[in-house]
């Protein structure tokens, strides 16, 4: 196939890309410290909450910005960023969806997430996040009678204070890096999680970003705490309206697995990836991480198709005798956009296990990287890590770059490293049209064949979502 | 239903087929032998439509279209398929997700009734029984480490469930074992019917033994340079090439 009719393939319409019309009270550009206040007060927050943000902005404001990823951009303008965007209608916290602004409602529908619980896939609840806000949490109750909390971290801070004092900043802490002190410093929603000891999470728990207002920056905080032995599977999904200037999201998420505990965290990224020569885009600089206590397992998995540059590298310390990390990610990055992600296996106990499944695809002019650290510690005897990098190219414009990090102190490790690198072949493309798929579809199949072992990985609904998404990511006529 | 007049190619500008001509008409079996680099795999490829094969003069006509104006995909639609010589690996998509893409829109485009999921599966079952495959390939990938053997029968598998108005196999015999030739000669004679072309591209007799053709040609430095009955390949079989071509090449 040539570069143009694979160009021509890749170039599609992102169908979240549209705006929502909604009254905001939206704090003009700049930081400060009174801006922080302003913030904080705002949302009605505890001293000790000011005080954590504001010890956060110092430290940030003497870190200097990264600059090791294999990316390019301009510098920030942090003074050029909105840090507080809040739709009017949510002033009163809406007690139930009738209360919720109708323009609200239906941009969830036409994002394809229903906030009707009838309407909803059955057994999955949602936190929904709209700019600086949360709207709202469905399947409350019914998880309260499980023990479960699920609600927006702000909520958290009032309702929940000493779960909130313990975990906030244990597994992330506020200086950790650039873009997390940031955060630390100006979050202004997500959603927070505690599954009692022993209970296991009755539905599926999803969290869905969107980013609405322009020049308006998004930093959402979530906090997962697993206590011992409970369960629970998370899921993100993030969209953003297009638009010519870059938004920034710096999101930093903390997981905790307590001893025996399981967290499964699913991530579909889709922020708008600006358009074909570079313009627009999300600016996605996200710290997560859990920390996995003995026998406990902490897993994530992510498919990134969005965004114009990604850096995120989703890491489990592996604390805990005896306890697992995986990471399983789909990475895919079109037109200009680059994406520098990978995870980072940091194992301090005993007998731990890391798994990591990286499957990068790049097609046009994009850049593609996966940067991952397997680090064993001297006393985690009998460490194991099994990695795998795959990068699949359409196209002879774009790169894919592998960075993997392995640093071990004890002898007794096991670490194994696996990596390719493969082109969607003229043969494959016509061994599928020669049986009549075209092209279009032929291509898309074969890049969810490269996918497998991520996606099996995901809840079934959204195995199915993101293997569409891959799909409309690559959609277009082909002549 | 597919008539070559005078037909020339080139294969990334190097021209291989130098005006070939050959009728094959519904219920006939063809044989197209040859030695090597005589343009027999150019004829398979160019006229399933491969990249790079350019048809460069004359024409090929399937149903009375031109070939040269079809993408691939559309003649395979219109009922002409390829057994590859060397069928190609697709990772992580299985046989299973492949002949559902690959018949829906065969099928679609010919107006055939829509198989269901069950449907498919049981004629995917019965097809890959009547090739010695286990019903376990049609979960693996796409000749994903499948041994040349098993490639090759996958293909007459598929070949069966696409029910094509034209087969051309190409060297479908090569690297095959007798078990496995026998195999798939019997596939290939499950399919032969009055209302279906067959042209059959290959190096050795042996294939003949099994599959007994209606024609033989013998296609040298682009043009078919002889054509007979089945008994020109045993003709063949024992003199080679070389008193048709006036070289000296054992067979």
């Amino acid at each position: 196939m040539s570069q143009a009719e694979l160009d021509k393939l890749i170039r599609s319409n992102y169908e979240a890309g549209f705006t929502t019309q909604v009254d905001t009270e939206t704090l003009p550009p700049g930081l400060s410290e009174d801006v922080i206040r302003f913030l904080s007060a705002k949302k009605g927050e505890p001293e000790w909450m000011l005080e954590w943000r504001l010890d956060s902005y110092r430290k940030w404001q003497e870190m200097p910005s990264p600059s090791w990823a294999h990316l390019k951009h301009p510098p920030i303008d942090f003074n050029e960023v909105s840090y507080y965007s809040k739709p009017k209608s949510l002033d009163d916290a809406p007690k139930s969806l009738d209360e919720v602004d109708p323009e609200l409602l239906a941009t969830y529908e036409k994002l394809g997430i229903p906030l009707h619980e009838q309407e909803m896939l059955a057994g999955v609840a949602v936190d929904v996040v709209f700019d600086s806000s949360s709207v709202f949490t469905t399947f409350k109750e019914k998880l309260a009678e499980a023990g479960v909390i699920f609600c927006s971290i702000s909520e958290a801070i009032k309702e929940h204070p000493e779960l909130v004092k313990k975990y906030l900043g244990s597994v992330v802490p506020q200086g950790d890096n650039f873009y997390a002190a940031l955060n630390s410093a100006v979050f202004s929603d997500g959603s927070f999680v505690y599954i009692p000891k022993g209970v296991r999470c009755p539905m599926e728990l999803s969290t869905y970003f969107r980013i609405n207002e322009a020049n308006t920056g998004q930093f959402e905080r979530t906090l997962i705490i697993a206590d011992e032995g409970s369960y629970v599977s998370y899921l993100e999904g993030c969209t953003a309206p297009q638009r010519d200037e870059n938004q920034l999201h710096a999101a930093v998420v903390e997981l905790v697995a307590l001893p025996g505990a399981e967290i499964k965290y699913s991530t579909v990224q889709n922020w708008y990836p600006g358009d074909e020569n570079g313009k627009g885009g999300i600016y996605n600089f996200v710290t997560k991480r859990g920390v996995a206590h003995d026998n406990s397992k902490i897993s994530w998995t992510q498919v990134e198709t969005g965004s114009a540059i990604t850096w995120k590298y989703p890491s489990v310390i592996l604390r805990g005798d005896n306890s697992i990390g995986e990471f399983y990610s789909v990475a895919l990055t079109r037109h200009m956009q680059q994406a520098d992600t990978g995870t980072k296996m940091i194992h301090l106990g005993k007998n731990t296990k890391s798994t990591i499944i990286s499957k990068g695809i790049s097609a046009s002019r994009s850049q593609n990287a996966y940067r991952g650290l397997v680090r064993i510690s001297p006393r985690a005897d009998n460490a194991r890590n099994f990695t795998q990098c795959d990068s699949l190219l359409l196209g002879d414009q774009c790169g894919a770059h592998t960075f993997p990090y392995i640093e071990s102190k004890n002898p007794t490790a096991t670490i194994e490293h696996e990596a390719t690198t493969s082109k969607v072949s003229d043969d494959q493309m016509f061994l599928c049209r020669q049986r009549g798929i075209d092209p279009e579809k032929a291509v898309s199949m074969i890049v969810n064949g490269f996918c497998k072992e991520v996606f099996k990985e995901l809840p079934m609904e959204f195995a199915v979502e993101a293997g569409k998404l891959l799909e409309v990511s690559l959609e277009g006529a082909v002549g | 239903m597919l008539e070559i007049r005078d037909l020339h190619a080139s294969v990334a500008d190097k021209p291989i087929l130098k005006g070939l001509n050959l009728t094959v008409n519904p219920g006939e079996v063809h044989a197209i032998m040859g030695p090597n680099g005589s343009g027999k795999s150019t004829l398979a490829n160019v006229l399933s439509g491969r990249d790079n094969y350019e048809i460069t003069g004359g024409e090929a006509l399937f149903e009375g279209n031109s070939l040269a104006e079809m993408e691939p995909e559309e003649r395979a639609q219109a009922g002409l398929f390829l057994a590859f010589q060397y069928p190609v690996e697709i990772p992580g998509v299985s046989n299973m997700e492949f002949l559902k893409a690959a018949l829906e829109s065969v099928r679609g485009a010919q107006g055939k009734e829509e198989w269901d999921s069950v449907t498919l599966l049981r004629q995917a079952r019965a097809a890959c029984k009547q090739v010695n495959l286990d019903a376990s390939f049609l979960k693996r990938g796409v000749n994903e480490g499948f041994s040349g053997g098993e490639k090759k029968r996958n293909e007459i598998m598929q070949m069966m469930l696409m029910e094509p108005k034209l087969a051309l196999l190409d060297e479908t015999d090569s690297g095959l074992d007798i078990d496995a030739l026998q195999v798939v000669a019997k596939g290939v004679n499950s399919l032969r019917s009055p209302e279906r072309g067959i042209v059959l591209v290959t190096h050795y007799q042996r294939l003949l033994d099994y599959i007994v053709p209606d024609f033989v040609h013998v296609l040298y430095n682009g043009q078919i340079i002889k054509s007979g009955g089945k008994e020109l390949a045993l003709e063949l079989e024992q003199k080679g090439y070389g008193w048709l071509t006036g070289e000296e090449e054992s067979a």
